[in-house]
């Protein structure tokens, strides 16, 4: 029996408002533990939540990114459970009138294009964090406590561990235009819980599925959901049956681990949270919003294409992260040459980038000192050999790359006169290598024009070098 | 009079994170019994079209702006802990 | 005479003229307690040491033009207090010595000048009409202390009525400052749902819940709702309105004032004594040239379910934070985290709490979340419409604020159902959102007080203070002290 499998994902975004989403508290990454927060934050008797209007905006502003239909009327709502991280025993939420529904995003997955539906986004806190002891004891930190979250739940229009691959970076893309979220794995600002289930291939009704939690990169997202394809193929092939469970990733041994059956639903008890008054959003403060809403990445791409005339490999490449796209677009700017900063872009940055585990961002170099490295080899004042030693010097320390050119005496020799001295010179040492070439063996060309790279520390022209190279053997 | 079982009531404490000795259970599943057979006198009226009324005032948007502002230290933040170790609230594992 | 037998006003005078000082006022608080509070039990902690300095320095400041300058007063024990233990009589909170923040009408008396002489009993988080669910101890009437003095606000009537203080702030979720009132003789006000912040007030239930003063007399009470009355940004549901000077509307003329009875608050389970107390109140009101009707509010009988449907479901969120771990007693008897939970819930909630916890989880469970919680919400709009009703027509609806004077302690404390049937004059005004106000209006043949209430328009309180001062200058009720009494 062939089998279909079916992915929807559940993604949380953290947004990079300065406060937090019901408290005045700072929305701060790696703080010191219970540092960022109040009593607002800590759950105290008495304290009450006032909504953060950036919030609203910011999750608005995600949700029209991903192509969801804004609510007019909606409101936030009590998720009442049990647990050391979360202070009030209610998180405050959005259930039946989440802020943003039936949204899309489109991806491509071995050059076919597809949409993932998105059934609803909706706007919340995040909850402090717990981190278990070996003793028998955790420890909660409150510091994330009130963060303001989105969670953006997938249709399961997912067929291949690819395809959600292909959504959360997609997705990722999309939030990290909006300047909504810092969209970072590592630091726990999106995060990804995934459902899987496998049908008959023909079978309208879903199978049971599976939940995975824990999966920190979105490697481990597509690695889990392989591993959990096969695991599942296996019981339904062995006439076994598959529960309803949550199970994590286990990045050691690269299996999905259980953690607990589900019986039945969790039984959350909603409410409208009788602390916040309902929220009214009308077309003048969506329109607002949505003139906020930066060129996004499919949009852009195809500007690249068909206005820049990139190839489509440069252009999804360059926007495949809002940081790459604007960089490429401010070295333009300072009046470099399109393809050559789309080439240094994609070769020697992001090739430093994969080497040192960095992002654009942390580098040195500026979108003015490439472009006007850049403009230097343009008009012969380095060669390109010397490029590379002044983009080593600006991705490291950064600085005006004319400066570095002049401090470190890197300047192109294209002097005539200084050439045919230097050149002299070499001929007159490498005297056989004269008669080779005349014999036809270019070789010599080469031979000779390195030891005149070598002699200027590579700084001479090379057009000029090879050009005066011959003339001069031909006149011996 | 609506019947609620002592596995209702079990249930619901559960849920509440609250735990009953045999007679105490006994007691709210009897209580409990009468005050929802009494709530449910709220049947006899047809209320097909009313809309629920979570707030009594008719406010909406209420919001603040996006500032932060200091408040408590960190120390103040741990002083009513009933246990804590390192600047962080301490509590026993999910599991032992 | 007692210094406490004048109006803030006087005080104010005498303050200002040096016949007394505030160190005089906080003498005469902490004189009283020492007398009367083991009887009465109205205290559950006094902030002696800080009121007195801070008397001492009222008393050297020479501009004295605040509105509560100096005056002492108590605050329920679910008013939170920085750096004053604030327990709403529950033994979870019994170390919780410092609630790190003030909450906004402290902060409000504070700016006024008012001074804290202590945190007052109550019935366990807000749940209780008798007071009688105090997990320290029960506070009497000082009618007589074989009687309970109402609830949840009792410490609060209580301590106005003992002359422990010249005021207290309580809260009101379904009759909590009304009740008392009327059991101890006071004037109570639960204010329009959103005019008094209810930041820093452990939240009961959160759609309900209000801040009010109890005082001996309106026009203290009008004064106190002055200070800590208005929008405060910290509090969402707070209304953004203008908080008029209600003292200026206590002008006695109520002529023309036309006033609702609904028939369903003179009913059968209203106490005959009680319905002709009422009565003669009406006839005062018709002598100073108001006019009344009956009415009908027909969905009152249902609201008792409704609101105890309701609160319990709100009750069981907001008390869910009191989980063992960032305050509050945790049980030192727990083995993992879920032991922790239920553990410290258990052993430190008290059985009501537990009762409503229980109903409340119950309502908001899956499967019975439209049968109960949302039927109730609907029932509470249809209670909404028949006030709204009435006062297309109407000044203020009267009716008695209690069925009964002051039971025994003891007589109800075992079926819940009867002690909640108690609250059915007061819980429509929650559940509308609207403001009442309970003021003595007689006594029972064995001595207890009555209460009238006066229920006015979203805002109107100015319409309810007038109405209440003009009965109040026409009688003597107010001027009437008790003696404690009783066997207790």
């Amino acid at each position: 029996m062939n089998f279909e499998t079916i992915i929807g994902l559940e993604v949380h975004v953290e947004l990079k408002t300065q406060s937090k989403i019901f408290s005045p508290s700072p929305n701060e990454f790696g703080s010191e533990p219970n540092s960022n927060v109040n009593p607002i934050d800590l759950g105290y008797p008495g304290v009450l939540p006032v909504l953060n209007e950036e919030a609203v905006n910011f999750a608005m502003k995600a949700a029209m990114a991903l192509n969801c239909e804004i609510a007019t009327n909606t409101k936030f709502d009590r998720k009442n459970y049990f647990y050391p991280d979360n202070p009030k025993a209610y998180q405050i939420s959005q259930f039946d009138q989440p802020i943003g529904e039936n949204g899309w995003i489109e991806i491509e997955v071995n050059g076919k294009k597809k949409r993932i539906g998105i059934t609803r986004l909706h706007l919340e806190e995040d909850a402090g964090k717990l981190t278990h002891g070996d003793d028998g004891y955790s420890l909660v930190d409150f510091n994330r406590q009130g963060t303001p979250l989105i969670e953006i739940v997938s249709e399961p229009d997912m067929r291949s561990p690819e395809e959600a691959y292909a959504y959360l970076e997609k997705l990722k893309t999309i939030i990290q235009y909006t300047g909504v979220s810092d969209v970072k794995m590592q630091e726990g600002s999106l995060r990804c819980d995934a459902n899987i289930s496998l049908r008959p291939i023909g079978q309208e009704k879903f199978g049971t599925k599976a939940e995975l939690k824990n999966l920190n990169s979105f490697t481990f997202v597509q690695k889990g959901l392989e591993f959990e394809e096969k695991r599942q193929e296996k019981v339904l092939l062995s006439g076994g049956e598959i529960l309803q469970e949550t199970r994590r990733y286990d990045e050691k041994t690269k299996e999905t681990i259980l953690m607990r059956v589900k019986e039945g639903s969790d039984d959350y008890r909603y409410f409208p949270e009788p602390d916040l008054v309902p929220l009214y959003i009308d077309d003048a403060w969506k329109e607002r919003i949505r003139n906020e809403i930066p060129e996004l990445p499919d949009a852009r791409k195809q500007r690249y294409i068909s206005e820049l005339g990139l190839p489509e490999y440069d252009a999804a490449v360059l926007t495949s992260s809002k940081e790459m796209s604007d960089f490429f677009e401010e070295t333009v700017q300072h009046g470099a040459d399109m393809k050559q900063a789309s080439n240094w872009l994609m070769g020697e940055i992001s090739g430093y980038m994969n080497k040192h585990y960095k992002e654009l961002g942390e580098l040195a170099i500026t979108p003015e000192g490439l472009g006007k490295m850049i403009k230097l080899i343009e008009d012969g004042t380095i060669s390109s050999k010397i490029a590379k030693k002044v983009f080593a010097e600006l991705v490291e320390k950064g600085g005006d790359p004319e400066q570095i050119v002049k401090d470190k005496g890197l300047v192109q020799i294209s002097d005539e006169g200084q050439l045919k001295e230097i050149i002299g010179k070499i001929l007159d040492d490498n005297e056989q290598s004269i008669v080779d070439y005349k014999n036809g063996k270019d070789r010599a060309l080469g031979f000779l024009v390195g030891q005149v790279m070598k002699a200027t520390k590579g700084q001479a022209n090379p057009p000029m070098v090879n050009k005066i190279l011959k003339e001069e053997m031909d006149n011996r | 009079m609506t019947n609620i079982s002592k596995e209702q009531v079990k249930h619901v404490a559960n849920l509440a994170r609250l735990e009953f000795t045999e007679e105490e259970v006994e007691m709210f599943t009897e209580q409990l019994s009468s005050i929802i057979s009494f709530a449910e006198q709220l049947n006899e009226l047809d209320t097909d079209g009313v809309e629920p009324t979570t707030h009594v005032l008719d406010l909406k948007n209420v919001m603040r702006k996006d500032e932060h502002k200091d408040w408590i230290t960190k120390e103040e933040a741990m002083k009513n802990a009933p246990d804590q170790e390192n600047g962080q609230y301490k509590v026993p594992s999910i599991l032992e | 005479m007692s210094l406490f037998d004048h109006s803030i006003k006087e005080i104010e005078a005498k303050l200002h003229n040096n016949e007394i000082t505030v160190q005089d006022l906080v003498d005469e608080s902490y004189k009283r307690i020492n007398e009367v509070d083991d009887k009465v039990h109205a205290f559950l902690t006094l902030d002696e040491e800080n009121a007195r300095a801070k008397a001492k320095e009222l008393d050297e400041s020479t501009d004295k033009t605040e509105k509560l300058f100096g005056i002492p007063a108590g605050i329920k024990d679910n008013i939170v207090t920085k750096q004053l233990r604030t327990t709403c009589a529950s033994q979870f909170l019994r170390n919780f010595d410092d609630p790190l923040y003030d909450a906004t009408v402290v902060q409000k008396l504070a700016a006024e000048k008012s001074v804290t002489i202590g945190k007052l009993n109550m019935d366990e988080f807000a749940m209780g009409s008798s007071n009688e669910n105090s997990s320290f101890t029960p506070t009497r009437n000082p009618w007589n202390t074989d009687y309970v003095p109402g609830g949840s606000s009792g410490g609060s009537a209580a301590s106005v009525a003992a002359g422990e203080v010249l005021f207290s702030l309580g809260s009101d979720t379904g009759g909590s400052i009304r009740q008392p009132a009327a059991f101890c003789g006071v004037v109570g006000l639960k204010p329009t749902y959103g005019l008094v912040s209810r930041f820093g007030l452990v939240a009961f239930a959160s759609s309900l819940d209000q801040i009010g003063p109890l005082t001996r007399t309106v026009e203290d009470n009008a004064r106190v709702l002055e200070v800590i009355a208005g929008h405060d940004n910290m509090d969402s549901t707070s209304a953004n309105v203008e908080v008029p000077e209600y003292t200026k509307e206590l002008t006695g003329d109520v002529k023309g004032l036309k006033i609702a009875v609904p028939k369903e608050y003179l009913a059968e389970g209203v106490n005959p004594e009680v319905k002709e107390t009422v009565l003669n109140a009406l006839k005062v009101y018709e002598s100073l040239g108001a006019t009344w009707e009956e009415v009908s509010l027909p969905h009152s009988k249902y609201a008792v379910a409704a609101y105890y449907l309701l609160s319990s479901s709100e009750a069981s969120a907001n008390l869910a934070r009191f989980d063992g771990v960032r305050y509050g007693v945790r049980s030192e008897n727990a083995e993992n985290m879920i032991d922790m939970f239920k553990k410290s819930r258990s052993e430190g909630f008290g059985e009501e709490v537990k009762r409503r916890i229980m109903l409340g989880t119950f309502a908001l469970s899956s499967g019975y979340y439209d049968a109960y919680y949302k039927k109730a919400q609907k029932v509470r709009t249809l209670i909404k419409n028949d006030f709204d009703k009435i006062f297309e027509d109407y000044d203020v609806v009267i009716g008695p604020t209690t069925p009964t004077p002051a039971f025994k302690v003891g007589e109800k404390i075992d079926d819940p159902l009867t002690m909640y049937a108690n609250d059915i004059l007061t819980i429509p005004v929650n559940l509308a959102g609207v403001p009442g106000i309970s003021i003595p209006c007689g006594f029972s043949e064995n001595g207890l007080p009555i209460g009238l209430q006066i229920i006015g328009e979203h805002f109107d309180e100015s319409t309810v203070y007038r109405t209440a001062h003009a009965y109040e200058k026409a009688t003597d009720h107010h001027t009437k002290r008790p003696q404690l009494g009783g066997a207790n």
